[in-house]
């Protein structure tokens, strides 16, 4: 089973990496980007026994930190 | 009884013999160097030190790998006692991403890696690790980091300030830390984590001492103790 972890910062967080690509974005030359958030994906190929509860706990446990950041989990196949 | 530390070392600190060697001249104390594979730590410990560097390359998050090695259990195990506990730099992310110490430690806000000597506020002059300054003193310790932006929601932030748990607070701006914040103890008073680096500044060749008072107060403070 293929399983994608989006783990993103929480609203309110602030996001100097994704500042710094708005910035980059601008010097390039592109225009209308109203606002940059960067986070990260992490993929999983696990067994189709593991539970959602299991991939839930990984998530909280060390994927993401509660504290600054959210996590989603996707089951890609 | 001769004071008993240990320093742990995990892949990539680099910090670790600094603070070893900063413990020994200051305590004249035991310092045991315990891997970050060792599941126990030695025993009759006062005093455990989570020191500088890039454990696990901070992949992931820094200080998340490490958080989670075997010899960590033993650490939170040790400090729910009530052993002291310091962490430093990457020793502080440890801390946090433990959860030994409220918050999180964040890129820094200007992005940019961040080395020089900073001015820090000794904030507390009550605490095991800060007795031997006094509340207000302004002192000068180096900071040398990449993800040292302290971040925690304002309720968290309010009750660290109300419980004189800001252990020390940067006098300029560094990194972008929420209230300038560089340093906070945990409750029970016995963590401190910090991303200034006081075993950098122990003696005149290193350019002042102002880290010493951290370790005298350790000392003076367990001695009390005892």
């Amino acid at each position: 089973m293929k399983i994608r972890v989006h783990v993103s910062l929480k609203n309110g967080v602030l996001d100097p990496q994704g500042r710094a690509i708005h910035h980059a974005l601008e010097g390039l030359g592109f225009a209308g980007v109203n606002d940059v958030r960067a986070g990260r994906l992490i993929e999983l190929d696990v067994a189709d026994t593991v539970s959602d509860e299991s991939l839930d706990e990984m998530c909280r446990k060390l994927l993401a930190n509660q504290v600054i950041e959210n996590f989603r989990i996707e089951k890609v196949a | 009884m001769a004071f008993t530390a240990a320093v742990i070392t995990f892949p990539g600190s680099n910090c670790d013999r600094d603070m070893a060697v900063a413990i020994e001249a200051i305590t004249g104390g035991t310092v045991h160097r315990v891997w970050h594979g060792d599941a126990e730590l030695p025993a009759g410990l006062d005093f455990i030190a989570l020191p500088g560097g890039f454990s696990y390359g901070d992949y992931l998050r820094s200080g998340a790998m490490a958080a989670r090695s075997p010899v960590m259990q033993s650490v939170v195990a040790a400090a729910n006692r009530g052993v002291a506990v310091l962490g430093v730099c990457n020793g502080f992310q440890v801390l946090t991403e433990a959860g030994l110490l409220p918050g999180a430690l964040m890129r820094n806000a200007g992005i940019r890696f961040v080395c020089r000597d900073v001015p820090l506020v000794a904030e507390n002059s009550q605490s095991l690790f800060t007795a031997r300054y006094s509340a207000g003193q302004r002192i000068t310790i180096p900071v040398a980091h990449h993800d040292g932006n302290y971040f925690a929601d304002a309720e968290t932030l309010d009750r660290l300030e109300g419980e004189g748990r800001v252990a020390f607070r940067y006098a300029e701006p560094v990194n972008g830390s929420q209230r300038d914040i560089a340093g906070v103890l945990n409750a029970a008073g016995n963590v401190l984590g910090m991303m200034p680096h006081p075993e950098r500044m122990i003696e005149a060749a290193q350019g002042g001492s102002d880290g010493r008072a951290l370790f005298e107060s350790v000392l003076a403070g367990l001695r009390l103790a005892a």
